[in-house]
């Protein structure tokens, strides 16, 4: 049955060689439960070799179908199939490869769209006029051809690089269809390529017609820039919502930032680098901002009339916020709150009211109490004006229900005059009803295209390398304040986690062994004191416990080893 | 500055109105508290706890003042023993007694017992239900102590005169402001706990629903709110309030500053679509008052008659020139003759004189328009399906908007009316004769004019209603009806229709046809919106994908690149769920390279240059910042995609 049909697809010749004796014979073995004779396989693969070499995985896949005989007859036949095809295409892994190739390739694809889609804005939004300075050449031959249509002699270049999304997103569902099967991995992707290929060139006229409409929406804009360009293809953006989540893999391909040469920039290396660098645009945002100043005196005027101001628009509105104060608030108290300090909290700002603001003392027991002393203490003195400057009241660390509350609160004081900007996109979800009508906003767009230096210096950025001169800081403070005893405990575990650098299954030091040594080096004298060491330790974020899968505990520094490295340099050299 | 202090007076005036309505309810409330206590004893006996329930609609902000000012009326007029609570505060019972305790001590100064009250529940935290009889037992002492002690000082007239009519004891009132988002666990053991000492102590609770009264029932099993001797109260609904607002504040002639059409709209949308606040509509008549003073230098103009004649001969010449530059006024120049024409444009004198003139007319036409107005919604809004509008502002905002009697909507009424039958119709032209007698023993003085119609209308109306209400006219109308002829009836009715009309022809111009009508008139309802209905997210997105819309310079030259921000934007946008940060990287470098003027094949090879990896960098972290990916652990060097659909 299967092996006839099998060695058919293989390869015709043989089909009587392998033969029914030899497999009644592997039949009869199995049965009886002994090993397959060696012979008979060698005798097998000597024959299939004279096919030659490619044919030896189909060979394999053979013999491995005829011992799991029973079971495995449609692998048996895949495997087949895949030897057979093999010598030309790859396997079930190649293809998923190839497509994520193709994925991040649209990327690319895109990219280079974009690359000369700048030029023949230029050419569509002021036809006639100069071209700007840096514009490539292609933009200026297409503004001098006054035709969207590529240049000829790009045209192959570009007609393959038509990005499909873009397509997509223009477009008729005549091309949807089309953009939809190439988002779900199927196998027939080749073929359908090589036909996307084809069509492309017929629709290049077409496209550049289809180009027109997007470009008349952006020139709409101008106008009204709040206006959402496009209504009627909401449907398909939540098609391409749900095609995205719908199935768990995800298909983007595998390069890292390893391949990079410099695959990590630290913090001071990257301000260095942007420090100092004109953006292109530095006149038109110049521009914007100085019109975002003619607001200054309504804004004064609107805080002293009881309402709040709330920024919002992309762009840092650090320094557009940092010039009201200076020009406006220089005379009257007032307090700068940095939202987007990673360890900003509410107490910290009450506190800075308190203590300068109201110039008062004593210590709270808890925040609900010093809000409760602050709001009694304005409302009984109605002169004292007090500013407050909120750059990102949506800040990570001010998120909280409660802390919203809290400065609520304070912004539906009559003397109390909050000025405010937001940036997260979801950023209103932050408050409800009874919230907003306790901050009482006036909503500004304030878009300033200036970049987030200073907010985003803060975060984790997957890309930034970090410096851990922070962590070197604090690891130094913290064990200047200990014991010698516990330094020497500390340092122990330091060492033996530099030792161990190079194993790359390390996973910390078990507390048995750690005792063990600590009591060599005559630090402890009981596994109690060690513990209670490490309970500091651990309190002040300086080792962390692990519990390894034979649920022995593991000690481990948090700190990369070039850190260690320096740290122990240090303790040296005093 | 001086428009200001008028603009906040306006303020003022209008929150004392909203006001006024609140405490007006509130009274009535605490009117029906007195009457409970007349009979307390008997209450006390079933030990049951009055209650009232306030039904007071959706919008819970707007709540605060009803309190404030209820708790302060109560202060002042029957009790000093006000406790207001919210669910925020008080998540379980110990809280809720905390809170209450301290509320009501603390307000005879008595912070000491309040501090052992508290450091008494320290102690016994262990056994919650004893603290909390303990601690209400210790509430009791302290009434009892703090009713003997205030009589003897009894600073307030009217309390101490209540405690003569009323057991010597004034209630103890806790106010639930928020009912639906405290614990039901929590307030049966607090209602539970209160029953057992309402022997000792009268308390008096007040229920803030926001709902619906069932709320109560859902909230409260049968053996709790048996407990409860409950009295509904309903508040003016939110849009009964606004109604009120506008009529009091728009449809009158008393306040100047006006709202165009749009405005007015944008407005009412809001209230209708978001919130059902009154409080961010005054908040936007704020606003709206603030943005007309702040930015129309005319607006100097917009104030009482007198004064705004006064105003208008000391305008300077750049005022001058803003009327000439009016569009009203320049459509006012055009009707006139060549030689007024010219004198208007030249003599900055005659401009004055001419605009004290205009400015008569207009404070005339709107003295006029309004009473117009309620006659003709008094006489459309019984006609069915409501073809001019339901609510007045609706009519308003039509009236505002064009010619009303132009419109389609405008004849269907008119012949709805001409079918009314009598008694409708005689109704609502009453009511017209007292607006129009209203407005008239006003202005009679003044205005002749308007006297004589309201005498016309009179005159038509007297005869009418004397002959009607006498039976045997009656009997003749409806033989006269057999057979087929027109009736005395339907003769005045078309008559009534016909003067209608002629009213409404006359009286209700839409207010553009006015020349200086933008002295009164605010119409940026785009400002309005932006301010109190934004949306940062879509001008975020905008921003990013269309920067064009922001950055443009004085030649109207856009240079090729768009900021990188924009550039990793719209990369991101091509791609899935996740997205590798190498392939977001290259295509960055291919884009940024080409912007240079480059060729972008050079970079092939993953050599990008590293002030291109710090400006991806950056503009990658800043879309992290903004929240349009995050980090993800899925995957080496891959962030995940948050948003969807924008571009």
């Amino acid at each position: 049955m299967s092996p006839a049909k099998r060695a058919a697809e293989v390869s015709g010749l043989y089909v009587r060689f392998v033969g029914d004796a030899e497999v009644l014979e592997h039949i009869v073995e199995r049965r009886e439960g002994a090993k397959v004779p060696k012979g008979s396989v060698q005798k097998l693969l000597a024959l299939k070799e004279d096919q030659g070499p490619q044919e030896c995985e189909g060979s394999v896949g053979e013999q491995d179908y005829l011992d799991a005989l029973g079971t495995g007859a449609t692998a048996g036949e895949e495997d087949g199939g895949g030897g057979g095809g093999g010598s030309s295409g790859p396997g079930g892994s190649a293809v998923f490869t190839f497509q994520t190739a193709k994925r991040s390739h649209k990327m690319a694809q895109m990219a280079s769209e974009m690359a000369r889609a700048p030029g023949r804005t230029v050419t569509f939004c002021s036809p006639g006029s100069p071209e700007a300075a840096g514009s490539p050449s292609r933009g200026s031959r297409g503004a001098a051809g006054e035709t969207r249509t590529p240049p000829k002699g790009r045209k192959v270049r570009f007609v393959s690089s038509t990005p499909h999304r873009l397509r997509k997103r223009l477009a008729a569902p005549n091309l949807r269809s089309e953009s939809d099967s190439d988002l779900s991995p199927s196998h027939s992707e080749d073929e359908e390529d090589d036909d996307e290929e084809e069509r492309e060139e017929k629709e290049e006229l077409r496209e550049a017609e289809l180009t027109t409409p997007s470009k008349v929406a952006a020139a709409a804009l101008y106008r009204t820039p709040a206006k959402k360009p496009k209504k009627g293809l909401e449907p398909s953006l939540v098609e391409e919502y749900f095609t995205a989540h719908a199935s768990s893999k995800v298909t983007t391909s595998d390069r890292t930032l390893q391949k990079l040469q410099t695959p990590k920039l630290d913090q001071e290396t990257l301000a260095r680098l942007l420090d100092g660098k004109p953006s292109s645009y530095a006149d038109e945002i110049n521009q914007l901002n100085k019109e975002h100043e003619k607001f200054f005196s309504k804004w004064m005027l609107q805080l002293q009339l009881g309402f709040n101001v709330l920024l919002y628009g992309l762009g840092s509105k650090k320094p557009l916020l940092e010039r009201f104060r200076t020009s406006r608030l220089l005379g009257v108290t007032h307090l700068v709150v940095n939202g987007f300090f990673p360890s900003i909290t509410l107490k910290s700002i009450l506190n800075s009211i308190t203590v300068e603001v109201l110039e008062h003392q004593g210590s709270f027991r808890s925040p609900v109490e010093q809000m409760d002393f602050i709001m009694k203490s304005l409302r009984q003195d109605p002169s004292l004006q007090v500013y407050l400057v909120i750059h990102n009241i949506d800040g990570p660390m001010l998120r909280s229900e409660k802390t919203q509350q809290a400065l609520g609160q304070l912004a539906s004081l009559t003397n109390v005059h909050v000025l405010a900007s937001i940036d997260h996109i979801n950023a209103p979800l932050v408050w409800d009803q009874a919230k907003l009508s306790l901050f009482n906003w006036l909503w500004y767009e304030t878009t300033t295209y200036l970049p987030y230096a200073e907010e985003t210096s803060y975060e984790n950025s997957l890309l930034v390398q970090q410096s851990g001169a922070l962590a070197l800081s604090s690891l130094t403070h913290v064990l200047r304040s200990l014991t010698p005893n516990a330094r020497g405990i500390f340092r122990l575990l330091a060492e033996f986690q530099l030792e161990s650098r190079d194993n790359p299954s390390y996973s910390g030091l078990s507390f048995q062994e750690f005792y063990q040594r600590c009591r060599e080096a005559f630090l402890v004298n009981s596994d109690v004191t060690l513990r209670t060491q490490l309970t500091e330790f651990r309190d002040h974020k300086l080792i962390r416990t692990k519990k390894g899968a034979d649920s022995v505990e593991y000690l481990l520094i948090p700190v990369d080893p070039a850190t260690l490295t320096d740290f122990l340099e240090k303790e040296d050299a005093q | 500055s001086g428009l200001n202090h008028y603009a906040i007076s306006l303020q003022e005036d209008l929150n004392k109105k909203m006001l006024d309505g609140l405490l007006e309810f509130v009274k009535k409330s605490a009117a029906s508290f007195w009457c409970r206590d007349d009979d307390w004893m008997s209450r006390m006996r079933a030990s049951e706890i009055p209650t009232a329930a306030l039904v007071l609609g959706v919008n819970m902000p707007d709540h605060t003042i009803t309190f404030e000012s209820m708790t302060e009326l109560l202060h002042d007029s029957l009790t000093p023993f006000v406790a207001s609570v919210q669910a925020k505060e008080c998540t379980a019972m110990k809280q809720l007694m905390q809170k209450v305790l301290q509320r009501l001590m603390g307000t005879n100064v008595m912070v000491d017992e309040d501090e052992a009250e508290a450091d008494l529940g320290f102690h016994t935290r262990d056994c919650p239900q004893k603290r909390v009889n303990c601690s209400l037992s210790a509430l009791c002492d302290w009434y009892q102590s703090a009713t003997k002690k205030s009589p003897v000082k009894s600073p307030r007239k009217r309390l101490s005169s209540s405690q003569s009519e009323f057991l010597q004891s004034p209630p103890v009132v806790v106010i639930f402001r928020d009912l639906e988002a405290f614990s039901p666990q929590v307030l049966q053991d607090f209602i539970l706990v209160c029953s057992q000492y309402v022997h000792q102590l009268p308390l008096v609770f007040i229920f803030g629903i926001a709902t619906s009264p069932s709320t109560i029932q859902r909230m409260l099993p049968h053996s709790v709110s048996s407990l409860l001797c409950i009295e509904l109260f309903q508040s003016l609904s939110c849009t009964q309030h606004l109604a009120t607002i506008i009529d009091k504040l728009f449809l009158t002639s008393k306040f100047h500053f006006k709202f165009s059409a749009k405005v007015l709209q944008v407005l009412v949308g809001i209230f209708l679509y978001h919130d059902f606040s009154v409080c961010n509509f005054i908040k936007g008549l704020q606003l709206s008052l603030l943005e007309h003073f702040h930015s129309q230098p005319l607006s100097v103009l917009c104030c009482h008659k007198q004064e705004a004649l006064v105003h208008a001969q000391q305008l300077n010449d750049r005022d001058v020139e803003r009327i000439q530059q009016l569009p009203s006024f320049m459509r006012y120049v055009e009707e006139q003759v060549p030689e007024e024409q010219v004198q208007l444009l030249t003599s900055s004198e005659h401009v004055k004189g001419v605009c004290q003139k205009l400015l008569k007319s207009l404070h005339k036409y709107h003295k006029n328009f309004y009473p117009a107005l309620r006659c003709l919604h008094v006489l459309t809004s019984i006609l069915p399906k409501y073809p001019l509008g339901k609510q007045i502002r609706e009519l308003y905002v039509l009236c505002l908007e064009k010619k009303v009697w132009e419109t389609q909507e405008y004849d269907s009424a008119m012949q709805l009316i001409r079918m009314l039958a009598k008694d409708e119709l005689v109704t609502c032209l009453q009511k017209c004769v007292e607006i129009l007698t209203f407005c008239k023993s006003k202005k009679l003085k003044k205005y002749t004019l308007y006297a004589s119609t309201i005498k016309c209308i009179n005159h038509l109306h007297h005869p009418y209603s004397s002959f009607n209400y006498s039976f045997q006219t009656l009997l003749e109308m409806k033989e006269c009806r057999r057979t087929r002829r027109k009736t005395p009836y339907e003769i005045l009715r078309n008559a009534v229709v016909d003067y209608i009309d002629n009213l409404v022809k006359t009286h209700l111009y839409p207010p553009e046809s006015q020349p200086l009508y933008e002295v009164w008139y605010y119409s940026s309802s785009g400002t309005v919106r932006r301010h109190l209905n934004a949306t940062p997210r879509t001008s975020i997105q905008t921003a990013l994908s269309h920067p064009y819309c922001y950055l443009q310079n004085d030649s109207g030259i856009i240079s090729s690149a768009a900021p990188d921000i924009c550039i990793i934007y719209k990369l991101h946008l091509e791609c899935g769920r996740l997205i590798n940060l190498y392939d977001w990287l290259e295509a960055y470098a291919t884009v940024a390279t080409a912007a240079e003027g480059k060729d972008p094949s050079a970079i092939e090879g993953g050599k990008v240059d590293e002030l291109k990896h710090a400006r991806f960098i950056r503009a990658v972290s800043e879309l992290e910042f903004l929240g349009f990916v995050k980090s993800t652990k899925q995957k080496t060097d891959h962030v995940a995609r948050l948003t969807w659909g924008g571009c």
